[in-house]
């Protein structure tokens, strides 16, 4: 393999908008929010950007095509913007553009960026956007996202024979713990604790799931300046410097959705990052060596097992768990979802690696009020899914101190 | 010998009982109490006549090689398109044989029997196997008595030749009759009709007797010869005037399924005959007269080869699996004839890009797939690389029909979020016998009617309707198997 960008390039800076139903905001006062943040953390002047990357997802909203819009707004002077899309990993995405522009040595200070506005629908959820060809377009079932994940449920308790009202307690305990944590962050879309029987007894949206079980559909954007630990360093002489540990990007075969091998209970292409981030990474018992998460729970259930992929939990092992609080704040565990989470914080889709990274980035440099901090930590891990279980892309990034 | 070498007859598995449509409409017409006796059958929300038609092919197909038809023949007078043959759908949805015959006969009730005689022609003169598929769909306005007496039902007839026959043609006999009880323009939705009175005694009481007489003259019968006599007429005095006119007995009438079904238009003759050849036994003499713009009336004999053809009960089968639908309104939704919101998600569009289509038009119609000759590996939709990550053979691929094989749920959820009229959407992830997996809608179900590993079957259905451009696409759905269909 490889070697990896491990510690070659460093966040020199981030911001994030407060994500949520921003009606007062088009994608462009999200950018101007995202980027005036970035830019004061990170100590430099506009001019010293030398490239950036721009994770959107949606075309038919949001920004539309390209990268000209940003820049349009942003007025930065004639550098290179490059778009990219990768379902929900968008935003990491882009990241790890700019981290390959720094690590390859084209440049000194790159732009990372995401932004979505998800709410000019008029709807609840997202909007279909045809992903997987025209033909499964019109041909593919009348599905909608949580539909797609709740089949995960099915097949879990199929697999590992754990009745579904057994699955539920342990989503329920998912959502309630991503309420909790959100409830503590001024910039998270849901703000709110909620006790677990109204988490239980919920509407269902699609069975299993109830409306707890989904993320929150949010509008947002958030950014990283990345640069090399020297420069970095050079910049900020009194601070620590948070590196990049790993970047890895995975993504569906085919075999998952055509084939007769997957099991439906797991996520192969988060393995398969998985494996290859903490070798980059040099993780060798991620269980014990990391120190907090911020992963896909675009559904309560993507959560779950989420942790058996990530290594974690063992196979079949995530229910319990869960249900004994190891991805509580304070379960003495992994915290998962400091920042409340895609539940709580929300999911404007191609801002959402690049939040999670800012709440990595916050925790290690100790940032944040001693009621939401995750004490003493050293690696934090983010993990995006996008597309659907049976087709879909991950991407993991580990970040930590320059030690 | 050139006859009738295989039936089938599909009855979709909702039945509105006609008490509930006189609940909500007796006010309007307090007359319908007459007619509100028994239940329809009501196609499913995803169904219509060509749907339905396709139901009762693969029924009445079951055993048969596909690829042996030589002529597919459609008739309805409810068919999903004026231009776009929808033959040409419904044989690449029984994964015909390209190179085949195929015509769509419409415009009257008796264009079921029109199909018939033209596919016993069709053999008599080329040899081979012709199969006919007739579906209706008609709608009457709300109260009307046609909305109590129209059922929705498919049926269908392989037409063959030599020692397969089970039901040998002897002849025919057939009226044609600018006669317009019934009428519909070019852009009506309602069937609007004349006078019972005089539909029940020149239209049924002097055309079927006259088609009858005619028919026995051509061939040196008398009614009375005849050991199972199939007609449609709805009018219960107008059947016993028709029995006594031409010396029937009752007994050797067959039952014209008004209590079960209602009547099926272009399909119901046939329907009726798919029946009665259930229980026809060797020797016996077969008398099939349709109604409509005239009469078709045919002369059968059963044949030995009639107790070799299995299962038999290609119709009753369907007519056994039965589910209520106690409610008017939903029917009324189903159809179009009350504006439901399906919410701004449901205002969004999807559009049929006929060049794909036509590009991927086997695996859409006739859910064809491909099995890798490398490793075996069978994989929908078609593959040119293998999907077997121990595999990868490139362009290795023979085409396998995936339709008639059946399958089991790998996974599957209900969807109350995505828009539909007919929610929640339930869907999940197939896996077809023998192999490969794919993502599919289910029908005709309920979540309680689902799980992992439980069996499905394929079935034709109506995938979305676009009402801006009017046109209907179709593929296939996945239905958890009846115990008895297994």
């Amino acid at each position: 393999m490889a070697e990896g960008i491990r510690d070659k390039v460093a966040i020199l800076g981030m911001g994030c908008t407060r994500f949520g139903e921003r009606w007062d905001a088009d994608p462009s006062d999200l950018l101007v929010e995202a980027f005036t943040e970035c830019l004061e953390d990170a100590g430099i002047e506009k001019k010293d950007i030398q490239a950036a990357w721009l994770g959107s997802h949606i075309d038919e909203i949001n920004i539309g095509k390209g990268g000209t819009y940003v820049n349009a707004v942003l007025h930065l002077p004639l550098i290179p913007v490059t778009r990219v899309e990768n379902f929900c990993a968008s935003g990491t995405e882009s990241f790890r553009g700019a981290c390959y522009g720094v690590a390859s040595g084209a440049y000194d200070i790159a732009l990372a960026m995401g932004v979505e506005k998800l709410k000019d629908t008029g709807y609840g959820g997202l909007p279909d956007s045809p992903a997987f060809g025209q033909l499964m377009v019109m041909i593919g079932p009348n599905a909608t996202a949580p539909g797609m994940f709740a089949q995960l449920a099915t097949a879990y308790s199929a697999k590992y024979n754990v009745p579904m009202e057994r699955i539920k307690e342990a989503l329920t305990h998912i959502s309630w713990k991503s309420h909790q944590n959100g409830a503590k962050n001024p910039r998270a879309h849901l703000r709110k604790a909620i006790p677990k029987e109204a988490i239980a007894g919920a509407p269902i949206v699609a069975y299993p799931l109830g409306l707890f079980d989904c993320c929150g559909v949010s509008d947002g954007s958030a950014m990283a300046i990345v640069t090399t630990p020297e420069i970095a360093k050079k910049i900020k002489p009194n601070q620590d410097i948070v590196t990049v540990k790993a970047l890895q990007v995975a993504v569906s075969s085919g075999e998952e959705a055509m084939y007769d091998t997957w099991d439906g209970a797991r996520i192969l292409t988060t393995r398969a990052a998985a494996r290859r981030a903490y070798e980059e990474a040099g993780v060798k018992n991620p269980r014990e060596e990391i120190s907090m998460m911020e992963v896909h729970d675009c559904f309560s259930i993507t959560e779950l097992v989420t942790m058996e992929d990530l290594g974690i939990s063992p196979d079949g092992g995530a229910v319990d768990d869960v249900l004994n609080g190891f991805f509580d704040l304070d379960g003495g565990g992994v915290p998962c979802q400091v920042d409340g989470g895609l539940k709580c914080f929300g999911h404007p889709i191609g801002a959402s690696g690049l939040r999670m990274l800012y709440e990595m980035y916050n925790q290690l440099l100790q940032r944040w009020p001693e009621d939401r901090l995750v004490k003493n930590a050293r690696l934090g891990l983010t993990h995006n899914l996008g597309g659907v279980p049976t087709n879909n892309v991950c991407s993991i990034a580990i970040v930590g101190l320059l030690e | 010998m050139v006859g009738i070498s295989s039936y089938g007859g599909y009855v979709p598995r909702y039945r509105l009982n006609r008490f509930i449509v006189f609940g909500a409409m007796g006010w309007l017409a307090p007359a319908l109490l007459m007619n509100a006796q028994g239940e329809k059958a009501v196609a499913n929300y995803d169904e219509d006549a060509l749907t339905m038609a396709v139901s009762a092919g693969i029924n009445c197909l079951r055993g048969f090689d596909r690829q042996s038809v030589d002529a597919v023949y459609f008739a309805s007078t409810t068919a999903p398109f004026k231009e776009r043959q929808s033959a040409n759908i419904l044989a690449g949805a029984l994964c015909a044989r390209e190179d085949i015959r195929s015509a769509d006969f419409t415009g009257s009730l008796k264009s079921g029997t029109s199909a018939l005689l033209a596919a016993l022609e069709f053999v008599r003169a080329n040899g081979g196997r012709a199969v006919v598929c007739a579906g209706d769909m008609r709608l009457g306005k709300m109260g009307s008595v046609q909305e109590m007496y129209f059922g929705d039902a498919g049926s269908s007839m392989l037409v063959g030749e030599g020692d397969e026959v089970i039901a040998e043609f002897k002849g025919s006999y057939s009226l044609s009759l600018d006669f317009v009880d019934h009428l519909r323009g070019a852009f009506s939705k309602y069937d609007r009709q004349w006078e019972e009175r005089w539909i029940r005694d020149v239209g049924y009481g002097e055309f079927i007797p006259t088609a009858v007489k005619g028919l026995c003259e051509k061939l040196g019968m008398s009614p009375g010869d005849f050991d199972r006599v199939v007609y449609p007429c709805y009018y219960g005095g107008a059947r016993k005037g028709i029995n006594k006119q031409l010396g029937l007995e009752a007994e050797k009438v067959a039952d014209d399924l008004s209590a079960t079904v209602g009547d099926s238009g272009a399909a119901h003759a046939l329907l009726m005959l798919s029946r009665v050849l259930e229980e026809a036994k060797p020797g016996e003499r077969i008398l099939l007269v349709s109604y409509g713009s005239g009469c078709d009336a045919l002369c059968f004999q059963v044949t030995e080869a009639i107790e070799g053809l299995q299962p038999r009960d290609r119709f009753s089968r369907s007519l056994a699996n039965r589910k209520e639908l106690d409610n008017y309104i939903k029917y009324l939704v189903w159809r179009d004839m009350a504006p439901a919101d399906t919410g701004l998600r449901g205002e969004e569009e999807k559009i049929i890009r006929w060049s794909l289509e036509w590009r991927n038009h086997q695996a859409i119609l006739g859910l064809q797939g491909c099995r890798c000759r490398a490793c075996g590996a069978q994989q929908y939709p078609p593959q040119r690389i293998c999907v077997n990550p121990d595999c990868g053979a490139v362009d290795q691929m023979d085409r396998v029909f995936l339709a008639d094989k059946g399958g089991k749920i790998f996974t599957f959820t209900s969807d109350l979020l995505a828009a539909s009229i007919n929610p929640p959407a339930i869907y999940g992830n197939v896996a077809f016998n023998g192999g490969g997996r794919t993502l599919m809608d289910f029908t005709d179900c309920t979540l309680e009617d689902l799980a992992v590993g439980k069996p499905v079957d394929f079935s034709f259905r109506i995938k979305y309707y676009d009402p801006k451009r009017d046109t209907t696409f179709y593929y296939w759905k996945a239905v958890p198997a009846s115990e008895e269909v297994g």
